[in-house]
């Protein structure tokens, strides 16, 4: 059933949250992304990024309101359920230290389909296939993450957050740590795996010059309201 | 993929791993190896004697009694006449009698003077009889049969010529120089005090002190050797006596008579009973120890667990990415179990190994130091259980960093507090 076109990647409505001591709240009326189209989110430090980005990835369930990956009820999951759910459709990269230093590249990238319960042998096939296209040759793929260049190891993220085939990529300002030219090379390397893969990327960061990659953007100051801490 | 996170995470934090395999290693080998001793100096302990029925001696108290019968340790009261002696074994319900003469010794060893019954009837362990490794038993008044260690600490060969000393101080200043026995036997390692023992005939103990008085040599009076064989040799007392009855039934009745014996004021013991209550006064000593070692092991495990927390906070990345990728909180809970567990683990198996080497290398010299006779079969049921009391213990420590951090995970979600 949900593989069906149909379905949206994501799908919100009247998503609310806000702590239980705070004046902060954070209100997202309503948000469709179809599969293969990419959002941008911008905001500064303190503007609620990381609380959507929790939301979203299934770690923190809204106060309110309704949320669906892939056609999954989010809001209504058990954490459990929310985690392998997170396992399986919804692939993260941070802004940077992406890898577990003491695995290997192949292992970093492995991890995913681990968590997703998927057939070894394929998926070291597939994570091969998706270093290599993603600039990362045969001779890394056996060294310690840390021996990489911080480009190279925002790809290896790149490549473990796809491997499980997701509906979601979600980036938190992957391209922060890189200079101008790797971050081009970079969102083109990121955008093109993901429409290869047929999959929504969210993304989020403060550097205006990038929303030129990308079909919609989402200003988070228009969702956040109450105080803001800086 | 669980067991490989487990591993290469140790391998990553090997430094502070080291010193908790390290430490964890030592207090495990200590509580295993002093488990073993225990068991070991127990039945090594409790087979000193065995088949004897009764062991008589004068009036005292059991301890007493046993402890310089069987254990030379101490010395008699008083000692009990030859006729008494050849009185009381007369009874119908006696096998075997072994008479024991002590109160000499010989470089630090006790000398022990009995007949060759000693060598047909004494049994040790479960029931295992006295083996002459070389030689032969006494025949002649001077002849001596020593026990394994003596002759090996001391070097003596069949043939040689030792000499005696009045008293049990390792240095004397009296000694039966002019009467030099002749090492004719060498018996086999028992184990027990037996190889600390040089043994001679009654008529040997007998001979050597003719012309002494009142614990010292008479001036004017010395005899010879040639001169003592004239004289009637049979002993007019002896220390005590180990019994053999027919049937073990009469085990009460025969110690209850012996005790209310007429002529003179006795004692007598079942070796097994006395044993048993020597080793409970020992015992208090043993559980001590264990109870030491005890919180040796916790006091190391705690350790591990205190590193652990510790290092909890640099990990914080780490579950973060884990947790990124779609591990359930449940994940990284085991993770850290895994990791205790494999820490653990390597802990019990370096320390069985450390105590076997140990062991292998210390069982000669405890052997020859303390008579303890220490197998290398450490691993044996106790050992397991204690093995899985460790692991047990280990993995209840371990939910402490394990429920950490499962509740951390929960609660900052994806992002990475630095």
């Amino acid at each position: 059933m949900t593989d069906k076109p149909k379905i949206p990647a994501i799908d919100l409505k009247q998503l609310q949250f806000y702590y239980q001591n705070g004046g902060w709240q954070l209100n997202l009326p309503e948000l469709t992304l179809h599969c293969g189209q990419h959002l941008f989110v911008r905001g500064a430090s303190g503007s609620g990024k990381t609380t959507l980005l929790n939301l979203l990835c299934g770690i923190t369930r809204p106060v309110s309101g309704e949320l669906y990956v892939n056609g999954q009820p989010l809001h209504q999951l058990s954490s459990s359920a929310r985690d392998s759910l997170r396992a399986k459709y919804i692939g993260v990269v941070f802004q940077q230290l992406n890898l577990i230093p003491y695995l290997s590249v192949l292992d970093n990238t492995l991890l995913s389909s681990h968590f997703a319960g998927q057939n070894k042998t394929d998926s070291v096939n597939r994570a091969k296939t998706l270093l290599q296209r993603l600039g990362l040759q045969q001779d890394l793929w056996h060294k310690p993450a840390t021996n990489l260049s911080v480009g190279q190891q925002q790809r290896v993220a790149i490549a473990r957050a796809l491997l499980p085939k997701p509906t979601l990529l979600i980036a938190d300002e992957p391209t922060s740590a890189l200079d101008s030219d790797n971050r081009d090379a970079f969102m083109r390397v990121m955008l093109a795996e993901a429409d290869a893969n047929g999959c929504t990327v969210i993304f989020v960061s403060h550097d205006q010059s990038l929303t030129r990659y990308f079909h919609y953007q989402l200003d988070m100051q228009q969702l956040a309201t109450g105080v803001q801490p800086c | 993929m669980l067991m490989k996170l487990a591993r290469l995470s140790l391998w990553n934090r090997r430094g502070t791993v080291l010193m908790t395999w390290l430490s964890l290693t030592i207090s495990i080998a200590l509580l295993l190896g002093i488990d073993h001793l225990r068991t070991e100096a127990k039945s090594s302990f409790t087979s000193t004697v065995s088949g004897t029925d009764l062991i008589v001696g004068a009036r005292s108290g059991q301890l007493n009694l046993l402890l310089y019968s069987v254990f030379r340790i101490g010395n008699a009261t008083a000692n009990i006449s030859w006729p008494s002696y050849q009185r009381i074994i007369k009874h119908p319900q006696i096998d075997w009698a072994i008479p024991i003469s002590l109160g000499d010794s010989h470089r630090g060893y006790r000398v022990m003077g009995t007949n060759t019954d000693y060598f047909s009837h004494y049994r040790y362990a479960n029931s295992q009889p006295l083996v002459l490794a070389q030689g032969k038993p006494f025949e002649q008044v001077f002849d001596t049969v020593l026990g394994a260690e003596v002759a090996q600490k001391l070097g003596y060969k069949l043939g040689e010529q030792i000499e005696l000393s009045h008293g049990v101080g390792a240095v004397s200043f009296s000694q039966h120089k002019d009467k030099p026995f002749t090492v004719v036997g060498i018996l086999a390692r028992t184990g027990t005090p037996v190889d600390q023992t040089v043994h001679v005939s009654l008529e040997a103990i007998e001979a050597i002190h003719l012309d002494w008085q009142q614990g010292a040599p008479m001036p004017g009076r010395q005899l010879s050797s040639e001169q003592t064989l004239q004289h009637d040799l049979t002993p007019k007392s002896i220390t005590a006596f180990m019994v053999g009855l027919k049937s073990r039934m009469a085990t009460f009745t025969l110690q209850r008579q012996i005790n209310e014996f007429k002529n003179e004021p006795l004692t007598a013991i079942l070796p097994g009973v006395a044993l048993a209550e020597l080793w409970q006064m020992l015992g208090m000593v043993e559980n001590l120890l264990l109870l030491i070692s005890l919180l040796v092991l916790l006091a190391a495990l705690v350790g591990m667990i205190t590193t652990l927390l510790a290092s909890m906070k640099e990990r914080q990345r780490e579950m973060a990415i884990l947790r990124a990728a779609g591990a359930h909180p449940w994940y990284l809970f085991v993770l850290i179990q895994l990791e205790v567990l494999l820490v653990t683990l390597l802990s019990m198996l370096s320390a069985a190994a450390l105590l076997f080497i140990s062991l292998y290398l210390l069982q000669d010299k405890l052997a020859a130091d303390f008579g303890l006779f220490i197998s290398l079969h450490i691993v044996k049921l106790t050992t397991l259980y204690w093995a899985g009391a460790i692991l047990l213990l280990s993995a209840v420590l371990a939910t402490i960093p394990g429920v950490l951090a499962y509740r951390k995970a929960l609660a900052d979600g994806l992002t990475i507090r630095l």
